[in-house]
């Protein structure tokens, strides 16, 4: 064992052992296990958020995709940026409403608007096939980092089981709270070394951020400009909004939202939010820097680009501390994922098929779960072929399907019903998976379109169809609402 | 309570509205390319305004339970 995997090692120990610290001495009910007895202040919210926000995927998928695509990297830190807007808006509102029904996950959410149960359901369902995407990519970035950590010894197979292991133990001890205690540490630590990295190197190596661009350019031109198709300004735009509509509908924000003591809590986060994104520009450098000094790594090994250079560059010790930072940013948000399953499944799908069930055998039953779907996300992980970053944006379109029925039921008067809503997000979610398997781009589905028209994120179509149902669907169903109920929908 | 309005949409408007007319390379500004330095300065401007907006909106004068 290198120097390099002891320090990682020794990460993982203090993780696990301020997880066990935080829950001990306190009776853990359903509502502490998921949102922390919704007692959160401005600064715990921020740190869970980051937590959740801010996960190997910034870290390694981040400098991949600067690696591998320049320019249109820059997406991520502006998705994140402008959904903190929205988040001004939108979150107190969401806060208010679960406060003021008890609610515990975003399902219950769509029972209590919409009075449906079976909405509730899909929502969780959606929630679920959504997040093993991302809970593939935080088992890929442990993967990644402790068999470049070992110098190879350990294979990337054998990494991502120890790391699904690792994560199983994890979530079992310590629930929400372990986490906020390790997102504490991991943001600190991510900070300090993106920071260093994102500096030292460009200066290293090229003597400063210009020489370093001006290098770059000159190897390879247009390689930090968006380029005229394919990854172009009209695919960025389309990208970010579909991403920030995307943003919030997590299961696992959701609960997030709901430990706030109080809605100012969010307002106040949204100002401070954007400029601590700043730091991805850091990641991003360290891709970039990456490109002329370790070239070669194509596909989903451009993810490994930040690791590479680290070790082409430093002593085994100093990539033991980056690992271990990297291994608690796949951690904090990997727990809170698997969490969010198991308690989706557990508590908003299984409950409600057997209603009779204590909230302790619910408690018992998701963590149960956790093992079970941390084996199914170790056989995607193990099987898939995709980088992060691409992952990550079919997640998105997916969860993103939630978009439309929830901001409507935000209002006062809700034009739009269950069945609308139900209706919805069955097309968007049938349109998503259509396109996933045919791998469809607008270019190939309409090529008489104009190329602004072709580079449009293909999920923007899902969203769309999604809606114009939504409404069309509430509209029919209200018309013979007035007539008389249909009985056969009555139990839905 | 309209200005708050207008003030959400700026940062839209400033980053993706302007993206056609930013997409380029020179000049370098803070050593970075004109486009990444265009973003980067409106992440900052976005707290900016996001700070704006709490100052201006009743609500937040309140105490913290609401």
């Amino acid at each position: 064992m290198n120097s390099a995997l002891v320090i990682i090692l020794a990460f993982l120990l203090i993780a696990i052992f301020l997880g066990i610290r935080s829950s001990k001495g306190k009776d853990m009910n359903l509502e502490q296990w998921t949102v922390g007895g919704r007692g959160f202040g401005a600064i715990f919210v921020f740190l869970l958020m980051a937590g959740e926000i801010y996960t190997t995927f910034s870290f390694l998928g981040g400098s991949g995709w600067a690696y591998g695509k320049g320019a249109p990297a820059l997406y991520v830190l502006i998705y994140i940026t402008l959904s903190y807007v929205l988040s001004y808006w939108l979150l107190p509102e969401i806060w208010k409403y679960a406060k003021e029904n008890k609610l515990m996950s975003q399902s219950d959410f769509f029972v209590s608007k919409y009075k449906s149960p079976a909405l509730g359901i899909l929502a969780a369902i959606v929630g679920v096939v959504s997040m093993i995407p991302v809970i593939v990519v935080q088992l890929r970035g442990l993967g990644i980092i402790v068999s470049e950590a070992s110098y190879g010894a350990i294979s990337m197979s054998a990494a991502v089981w120890m790391g699904a292991i690792t994560l199983t133990i994890y979530v079992m001890i310590s629930g929400i709270h372990g986490s906020v205690w390790t997102a504490v540490i991991k943001d600190i630590m991510m900070i300090a070394i993106i920071a260093f990295l994102g500096i030292y190197l460009p200066i290293h190596y090229f003597g400063g951020f210009q020489p370093m661009f001006e290098a770059i350019d000159a190897a390879k031109p247009g390689f930090l400009k968006l380029p005229e198709q394919g990854l172009s300004v009209s695919w960025f735009i389309s990208t970010v909004i579909l991403l920030v509509f995307g943003f919030y509908m997590w299961p696992q924000v959701f609960s997030a939202i709901y430990s706030a003591r109080s809605g100012k809590v969010f307002r106040k986060n949204a100002i401070i939010s954007p400029i601590y994104t700043l730091m991805l520009l850091f990641v991003f450098f360290v891709g970039f820097t990456a490109i002329l000094k370790v070239p070669g790594l194509v596909g989903t090994d451009a993810d490994l680009s930040l690791l590479r250079l680290s070790i082409e560059t430093f002593d085994p010790w100093f990539i033991g501390v980056i690992g271990g930072a990297g291994l608690l940013t796949a951690l904090v948000p990997g727990s809170m994922l698997l969490m969010s399953v198991a308690t989706l499944l557990a508590n908003n799908v299984y409950k409600e098929f057997a209603p009779k069930v204590s909230d302790r055998d619910v408690v018992r039953l998701a963590k149960m779960l956790v093992p079970v779907i941390a084996l199914i996300a170790v056989y995607f992980t193990l099987n898939g072929g995709e980088t992060m970053s691409a992952l990550i944006l079919m997640g998105y379109s997916l969860i993103t399907q939630l978009f439309p029925s929830l901001i409507f039921s935000l209002k006062k008067n809700n034009p739009i019903n269950k069945y609308g809503a139900l209706a919805g997000i069955i097309t968007g979610l049938f349109i998503v998976t259509c396109i996933t398997l045919s791998s469809s781009t607008i270019g190939t589905l309409l090529p008489s379109l104009p190329q602004e028209a072709k580079d449009l994120n293909v999920g923007i179509i899902a969203l769309a169809v999604n809606f114009l149902v939504m409404i069309t669907v509430s509209f029919v169903f209200r018309k013979q609402k007035v007539q008389s109920t249909p009985k056969s929908f009555n139990n839905i | 309570m309209k200005m708050i309005y207008i003030l959400t949409l700026v940062p839209f408007i400033g980053i993706l509205g302007f993206l056609p007319f930013v997409n380029r390379i020179e000049p370098y500004v803070l050593g970075m390319p004109f486009n990444i330095f265009w973003m980067s300065m409106w992440v900052v401007l976005t707290s900016v305004i996001l700070g704006l907006m709490y100052k201006l909106d009743p609500r937040n004068r309140e105490g913290d339970q609401e």
